[in-house]
């Protein structure tokens, strides 16, 4: 690899780093204003407006907010039911935040999981998903089928004891492809998720369905191939009796020979990450 | 310790109001007070057992009512036995044996009826710190209570009316005339502890006391000086002052369970338990009593207020020991944290040892106040007894027991081999013969009810002949459930058979399948396991089922449709059953 082409690789990765920190910020500035009688869609609305006033002007998805069983998706039938709803958040309850912002090119989705006061539930949960996130990287590391590191975390929930809730996204997906957008001034919105994305998304489904690989990695046969190198954004979402966790962040995917460059996660700093190092 | 004597019991005599009262105290003076108030016909005695189990933690106070026991009855007996007169009593007896610190008190049937006063009125507030009702609701609530039904009567409430009405005929009989003296002095005094035995299924242990005759009826006078004026016009502030834990036996020949629907409304700190026994709970669950009695009064101690379960079943399950096997995954890990979510202590067997950690770590976060994990093979007789031992001697005795451990065989009968045979018999059925055997056993010999679940499966009356191994293992516990419930009824201890059906759990990726090799074994388990993950049924309905099948002591709860399908079938179209046995399973 010669230096500007990894020059301009890490400039990118600084770019998508940047944008990733911010939504972290976000979710932590936000769940730091939560308080009892808040909405899903005021939750929602201050997701939303805390990043505008930041800049981010398009998005990937718009932010969601789920608060007590519905972090576990609990009779979550059709798609619609993601979308922020009236529930109110009451002391104790869990409650997860997640959002996509597009911050100058560069997307983010990352997921935030957290509760108002104690719930030593969730905070199992929480701490039950350190395994999933060294499981990942290590697998995509092996270069194992994405299918088959799919059913290698869905053996560790059962073992933990905790349902599969990622399942319940659209196509059960536990990640997607994330890329660069182009910034227009007009930025259109689809059942909340941003076109520009969505076209992006499109194009490597189409790509990879020429070439044997999908940006939706998800359970299905279509997923039964080695990682592609890209940015993916990984969400294990744990449920467990009307109780939810997830995190969400972003997993550098690279065609280098060395297990350590093949694979990273963007950016280990992050609120999940910090929590477990602190609690050893 | 006899059921009639009070062992070890201090005795004074109070004087208060024309009366001399025989109050006896055990335990320490030091600890909290609970003062235990009887019923009619009762005399203190009626509290020996529960009385017994508090005194180790508390200073236990009984008293006589006026006019019953040992104490002696108010001349004229016409208008000494008011709620006021009562109230009096009580205060004596309180500040004589606790003259510093507000007591816990514990009513049964009348003893509760007047403690409603009590813990009602102006004049002892602060000097009640809790309330443990059962069985004899508040006068004037039930006054309320018939108003509004009156007020406004809508089919149900008019059956709830009538259902309370036809219940009570005993208080119209009591207010004839000199009739049930006559009757209690006579015939009925003498059959009346044969009467308890077979109606009311206490323990024949020399109670009641020989006193019976006059404290009935000397205590048909409570009825005829109160039932009527505060029916009539119930008090509008009967608000209790203290923390009210009420503790409804189900099987009430006198008192129905709707008295106490608008409760609520009255006391704004009410813990609600209930529990399947007859009227006399204080003779015939004298451990359950004692443990939610000393729970209580120790919570409200302590000064932290009682945070109830958030399960379903709290009020039900609250406190009580539940084993379950099989507990390390699947439907057993699913009923234990059901069972932890309504506040029971859980005891999650498996041979699995990390599972049954797991599970017992999780039941805690949920909500169960103790949960423990034992890595037991439940085919294992030896393990099976050292078990058992084990829990009665540091858990206690088991109350609802959940036989789930079981393992699955498929293939053809010829390709099953003796070994196959012995395997899936001695985990699905002799495990549970180990588990009625053993804990059942104790359950039986404690005499204060309990309940079994044991696991069987549709498969135990939809044959196949993918699974005869399986389907007989699980025919034979089911009939296994059907005899020992019919055995057990006597005892109040029910057993329930549970057929699931198709459940997404691992006890595919486990099966083992009869006449192929390794390779395609692996094949059939990955291929079984898709198919029923598409099925998708989950096992924490299966554990809601089970939890439901004790709480109304369901006999064959098939779960899943197909489940319900095939049972219904196998009563009705039975041949069309035995065509689907002979299809073979998509594998």
């Amino acid at each position: 690899m010669t230096t500007a082409v990894a020059g301009e690789r890490a400039a990118e990765l600084r770019g998508f780093r940047k944008v990733q920190r911010l939504a972290y910020e976000c979710a932590e500035a936000v769940a730091a204003r939560l308080e009892p009688g808040v909405t899903e869609r005021e939750a929602a609305r201050m997701q939303r407006e805390w990043l505008r006033e930041r800049g981010v002007r398009d998005w990937f998805h718009l932010p969601f907010a789920w608060f007590g069983d519905r972090t576990a998706f609990v009779n979550f039938r059709v798609p619609l039911q993601f979308f922020p709803t009236d529930r109110r958040l009451e002391p104790g309850m869990p409650f997860i935040l997640d959002m996509a912002p597009v911050h100058e090119g560069f997307t983010a989705d990352i997921g935030y999981s957290g509760s108002l006061g104690l719930n030593p539930v969730q905070d199992k949960l929480m701490d039950d998903l350190e395994a999933h996130r060294e499981l990942i990287l290590r697998e995509v590391r092996e270069r194992r089928p994405l299918r088959a590191i799919y059913e290698d975390v869905d053996r560790l929930m059962v073992r933990q004891g905790y349902a599969n809730r990622h399942r319940a996204y659209p196509f059960g997906v536990i990640a997607h492809k994330v890329d660069r957008v182009r910034e227009r001034r007009w930025s259109p919105k689809l059942f909340g998720f941003g076109t520009q994305s969505l076209k992006g998304l499109a194009a490597d489904a189409l790509h990879g369905h020429r070439e044997g690989w999908s940006p939706l990695w998800s359970p299905y046969r279509f997923s039964d191939h080695p990682p592609q190198p890209g940015l993916w954004a990984v969400e294990p979402h744990l449920g467990f009796r009307g109780t939810g966790a997830k995190f969400e962040e972003i997993l550098v995917v690279t065609d280098s020979q060395d297990p350590e460059e093949s694979a990273f996660w963007l950016d280990d700093d992050l609120p999940h990450v910090r929590r477990w190092a602190e609690g050893k | 310790m006899t059921g009639m004597t009070l062992e070890n019991a201090r005795e004074r005599r109070v004087r208060t109001g024309g009366v001399e009262l025989c109050v006896a105290e055990l335990g320490e003076p030091g600890q909290p007070t609970v003062v235990l108030v009887h019923g009619y016909p009762d005399s203190k005695e009626v509290w020996a057992q529960v009385a017994a189990r508090l005194a180790d933690r508390f200073h236990v106070v009984l008293y006589d009512v006026r006019g019953h026991g040992r104490s002696t009855a108010p001349r004229p007996l016409r208008g000494g036995f008011t709620l006021e007169k009562l109230t009096d009593d009580f205060l004596a007896v309180v500040d004589a044996v606790s003259p510093d610190r507000p007591v816990h008190l514990v009513g049964h049937d009348w003893g509760s009826v007047q403690s409603w006063e009590f813990a009602t009125v102006a004049r002892t507030e602060g000097r009640i710190a809790s309330f443990t009702s059962m069985s004899g609701p508040s006068l004037d609530h039930f006054g309320h209570w018939i108003n509004t039904r009156l007020r406004r009567p809508t089919p149900r409430r008019v059956g709830q009316l009538l259902g309370q009405g036809a219940k009570s005929w005993y208080v119209y009989a009591l207010h004839t005339p000199v009739l049930p003296e006559l009757a209690w002095r006579g015939p009925l005094g003498k059959v009346w502890p044969r009467v308890l035995e077979r109606f009311e299924r206490v323990p024949g242990d020399g109670y009641p006391t020989p006193s019976l005759p006059t404290d009935a009826a000397h205590g048909a006078w409570l009825y005829r000086d109160n039932v009527r004026s505060r029916l009539r016009r119930p008090r509008a502030d009967a608000y209790a002052h203290a923390p009210v834990q009420l503790i409804t036996p189900l099987g009430d020949a006198f008192l129905s369970e709707r008295l106490y629907d608008e409760l609520e409304q009255w006391v704004p700190r009410l813990t609600r338990r209930t529990l399947p026994a007859r009227h006399w709970i204080p003779r015939s669950r004298p451990d359950q009593l004692a443990a939610w009695i000393g729970e209580f009064v120790t919570a409200n101690e302590s000064g932290r207020t009682v945070t109830a379960p958030s399960g379903k079943y709290a009020d039900r399950f609250g406190g009580q020991l539940v084993l379950v096997t099989g507990a390390g995954s699947g439907i057993g890990r699913a009923t234990a944290y059901a069972f932890a979510e309504s506040g029971a202590r859980v005891i999650a067997v498996d041979r699995d040892a990390d599972g049954a950690a797991r599970t017992a770590e999780m039941s805690r976060l949920l909500g169960a106040p103790e949960a423990w994990a034992e890595t037991v093979d439940v085919s294992d007789e030896q393990a099976m007894e050292k078990l058992a031992d084990k829990v009665a001697a540091a858990y206690g005795v088991v109350d609802v027991l959940v036989n789930n451990a079981g393992i699955g065989l498929s293939g053809s009968f010829f390709d099953t081999t003796p070994e196959d045979w012995k395997k899936v018999l001695d985990v699905n059925l002799w495990g549970v013969i180990h588990g009625c055997r053993l804990f059942g056993g104790q359950m039986a010999e404690r005499g204060q009810g309990g309940h079994i679940v044991n696991t069987a499966s549709a498969a135990a009356y939809q044959p196949s002949k993918a699974l005869p191994a399986y389907s007989t293992s699980k025919a034979a516990v089911l009939m296994l459930s059907e005899c020992l419930r019919a055995e057990l009824a006597g005892q109040g201890i029910g057993v329930s058979a549970i057929c699931p059906g198709f459940v997404n759990t691992n006890i595919t990726s486990t099966a083992r399948f009869a006449g192929v090799d390794g390779a395609e074994e692996k094949r059939r388990q990955k291929r079984t396991a898709r198919l029923y993950g598409l099925r998708n049924y989950p096992p924490e309905k299966v554990a809601d089922a089970i939890l439901r099948a004790v709480v109304r002591n369901e006999a064959v709860v098939p779960v899943t449709p197909e489940a319900r399908g095939a049972h219904l079938m196998s009563r009705f179209t039975p041949r069309a059953l035995r065509a689907i046995a002979r299809m073979e399973p998509p594998l």
